[in-house]
């Protein structure tokens, strides 16, 4: 009966959907200002059917009721209380509903707090939003119902991936759905602006707190992800260049780059044309990346679907969307007047170059991912872009990038002094050069380019700081009055300032990881000794133990420091009932200088154990810096202006955020 | 960062880390890094986008031996590559080969920024307009508008 009652909710929601993307179009057309207003109780409706059918989901798992299709495939009665909820969005119908859920909420939240948007322009954006919600609802309701019932209900399911059962990666989908789905505003507002023909600073002002909440969460759901993949899949990388995470950094590109442009349009009234067309592409990337990661495509550990049923569909939708807003873009965007003229030396300069860069980064990512699929496509051969191809195309592009940042806020808008800009940088380059020097001096063995990379983002990380410093006045006034400067500063240039320190906090991270990585494989028997980075390890024996749904080889290993004992690690074997597979579980201990990762492998026949020790260097700031950029971009988000509408309105407005 | 991590590989012995097995690595260091950073390079036919150097699936294992034979019986690096390439295809490759087939994907992202640039520099504004002295009558609206 649940599963029927949410079935029933989800058509439902389906024709409110189709309402809310009919009425307050017409209503916007006609000027019937009472058919504009549909849209908001419409917009609550549908999130209200959909979250209502999403719970009923979930309740379908805590109480594992086998005779639904999906439960039984993806679940099972002994599995802990969190993996049985987590375990939703662990497949292809529950991911599918986790994303209109989201979409919803996103649509709901506008109806809610864009209280200060014109009739017109709020009715557009709730239609456009409605509509996706629309193509997507039919799409599960056709081929992706989580809902359909077995007619002989199975005794107990069949469980959910061992490897997926992970806090982080429970928590990694909804941050990246979040993410995606959170530019379907930016694209709804983008179309809702291209019928009304007008484009201008108050729109660019609604338009970047969406992306910028949209890119907080895509930045976090990469973060996690990588980071899962760093301590799950037992060998400590984190970044593969694998199509399904290129699925997800190319929209964080473009959302990169759209928050960027966004920023002309709002101070200058320029690059508009632009700006609305990277919101349209910012979430088709998004769309591509449900596609790829969705349809089948592709195979890899994150494909759950191989259904091709389903990705014709979604591949229909794709075109649909895409195809219609580029078309309306074509048709309408040269009705956009263009804005404020600048000179090539200045701030606007340097986002254009910003975005020029971001957008042949993101262009990269996407031939890198797509090519091998449209060769075999049309040729039948089938060859491999992996991460050489990238180091050899995205990393010459996103260099200079990364070289030019710490001057691009130090600009003046509209025109600029670039030699006062530069001068201003002295402190940031001189660290930048004493490191190169120090780190070559240090690693005369060493990798030669990698002390670079540490120059390269210290000179993010000092830039981002001396920008604060000249902003309060740090060096020339008082502390307390510098203090009040930084306080009275808004609040999205210090998060703009904490965002650049956390990428070169990430960029740190990376190439110390890369370079200076070390690793020792051998067989260990009990008590056997191993040294790696100035650290002893002892292997203590195993244990058996038994977890709630499996039983494991539990290895214990001790670490010397200096005759010290300094930390204890467990590496697991672990055997998951029912199915019978196993995973390994690592032991990591995070010191100041890097992550110690001990990997118990195969029981030799002589007895004892493979053993896989790596020593990764500062490889926490990879994660620490993703932090950084989401606390940055929190609060840039927390600026008075964005809560604030036109000003025309201010009094009314000042109380509705509008986030 | 792909060079950089070669580079480091030749110079220290650090080696990014694997899913190589302890009677596997070959006694000869020069020989061991060799067949490292040759497995890198070369994908786990069966994974998404893994290398043999990370994988552990049998198959990874198999090429992972393979490449060793070969270094072992004195194939060059390219020797072995090329042995590989025969037996799999280009598919094999993590770093696809430059040619007719592929020319578009090595080059596209770099025309791409050439065409992103001129079209910049074509279509930007032509110089801001130069500064003008106030015409009679703005400067009479500005002092009503600066009495009030």
């Amino acid at each position: 009966m649940i599963a029927e009652l949410a079935h029933f909710l989800l058509i439902l929601s389906f024709a409110t959907a189709l309402f809310q993307f009919a009425v307050p179009l017409i209503g916007a057309q006609s000027g019937d200002a009472d058919l504009m207003r549909a849209a908001v109780p419409a917009a609550f409706a549908q999130f209200l059917q959909i979250a209502l059918a999403f719970g009923l989901l979930v309740w379908l798992y805590l109480v594992s009721d086998f005779s639904v299709v999906n439960v039984a495939a993806n679940s099972h009665s002994q599995k802990p209380l969190l993996y049985k909820i987590t375990g939703v969005w662990g497949n292809h119908e529950g991911s599918m509903l986790l994303w209109v859920l989201v979409l919803s909420l996103f649509g709901a939240l506008v109806a809610r707090f864009g209280t200060n948007l014109p009739l017109t322009l709020k009715a557009r954006v709730l239609s456009i939003q409605a509509l996706i919600g629309a193509c997507f609802l039919l799409f599960i309701l056709l081929v992706s119902n989580p809902f359909l019932r077995i007619p002989n209900p199975p005794v107990e399911g069949n469980g959910l991936n061992p490897v997926l059962q992970d806090p982080a990666l429970a928590i990694h989908p909804p941050f990246l759905y979040s993410g995606y789905v959170g530019l379907s505003v930016a694209f709804s507002f983008a179309c809702a602006a291209l019928i009304e023909g007008r484009v201008d600073a108050a729109w660019a002002r609604w338009v970047r707190p969406w992306t910028l909440a949209a890119w907080m969460f895509l930045t976090s759901g990469i973060a996690l992800g990588s980071w899962w993949a760093y301590y799950e899949l037992g060998w400590g990388g984190f970044w593969f260049w694998d199509p399904v995470e290129n699925a997800s950094l190319m929209p964080w590109l473009a959302a990169t780059a759209l928050l960027h442009s966004a920023i002309v349009v709002e101070k200058r009234d320029a690059l508009k044309v632009w700006t609305v067309l990277l919101s349209i592409l910012a979430f088709s990337l998004s769309l591509i990346g449900t596609f790829l990661v969705r349809s089948g495509v592709l195979t890899s550990v994150h494909a759950f679907a191989i259904d091709p049923a389903r990705g014709i569909f979604i591949l229909i939708i794709l075109c649909a969307l895409i195809g219609g807003s580029l078309v309306l873009y074509a048709w309408r965007a040269p009705a956009l007047k263009p804005g404020g003229v600048f000179s090539a030396m200045s701030r606007e300069g340097a986002l254009v170059v910003n975005n020029l860069l971001l957008a042949c980064c993101t262009a990269t990512v996407f031939i890198g991912t797509l090519y091998p699929l449209v060769l075999e496509a049309v040729t039948g051969q089938k060859i491999s872009v992996g991460a050489p191809f990238y180091h050899l195309t995205f990393v010459p592009m996103i260099v200079p990038l990364l070289l030019l940042l710490p001057v691009g806020p130090m600009l003046s808008w509209k025109r600029a002094d670039v030699r006062g800009a530069i001068e201003r940088l002295w402190a940031a380059a001189l660290i930048a050069a004493i490191a190169i020097v120090l780190l070559t001096a240090l690693n005369r063995r060493g990798p030669w380019l990698a002390p670079f990379g540490i120059a390269l983002g210290l000179w993010l990380m000092a830039g981002s700081i001396a920008e604060l410093i000249e902003r309060t006045g740090f060096a020339k006034l008082s502390l307390a009055a510098s203090v009040s400067r930084m306080r009275r500063s808004p609040r999205s240039s210090l998060g703009m300032s904490a965002a650049h320190l956390g990428l070169g906090l990430m960029i740190v991270g990376i190439v110390a990881v890369t370079s200076w990585r070390q690793e020792v494989i051998l067989s260990m028997q009990p008590d056997d000794r191993a040294a790696i980075a100035g650290y002893t390890v002892r292997f203590a024996g195993e244990v058996p133990r038994t977890g709630p749904n499996y039983t494991a080889e539990s290895g214990r290993f001790t670490v010397d420091a200096n005759g010290l004992e300094v930390a204890t690690l467990v590496s697991e074997r672990r055997l998951f009932q029912p199915g019978g597979q196993t995973t390994t579980e690592a032991g990591i201990k995070p010191f100041l200088s890097g992550d110690l990762y001990i990997v118990m492998g195969d029981a030799l026949p002589a007895g004892g154990r493979v053993v896989r020790i790596y020593f990764n260097p500062l490889v926490s700031l990879i994660w620490l810096g993703a932090a950084v950029m989401f606390a940055g971009g929190a609060l840039s988000l927390s600026d008075r202006r964005f809560r604030i509408g036109v000003p025309l309105r201010r009094p009314a407005a000042a109380a509705s955020p509008a986030e | 960062m792909h060079r950089l991590c070669a580079i480091s590989l030749l110079l220290l012995w650090l080696t990014p880390a694997l899913a190589v097995e302890p009677d596997e690595i070959l006694s000869d260091p020069g020989l061991e890094s060799r067949a490292r950073s040759l497995s890198a390079g070369l994908r786990c036919l069966v994974c998404q986008n893994q290398s043999i150097d990370e994988s552990d699936a049998p198959l990874a294992r198999d090429l992972r031996l393979l490449i060793r034979e070969r270094l072992k019986a004195g194939d060059s690096d390219e020797k072995v590559k090329s042995y590989l390439v025969s037996r799999y295809g280009d598919f094999v490759l993590l770093k696809p080969p430059l040619n007719l087939k592929t020319l578009l994907l090595w080059v596209s992202p770099f025309l791409l920024l050439l065409a992103g640039t001129v079209f910049i520099i074509w279509r930007r504004p032509s110089k801001p307009p130069p500064l003008r002295a106030l015409t009679k009558e703005e400067e009479q609206r500005l002092r009503d508008l600066t009495r009030q």
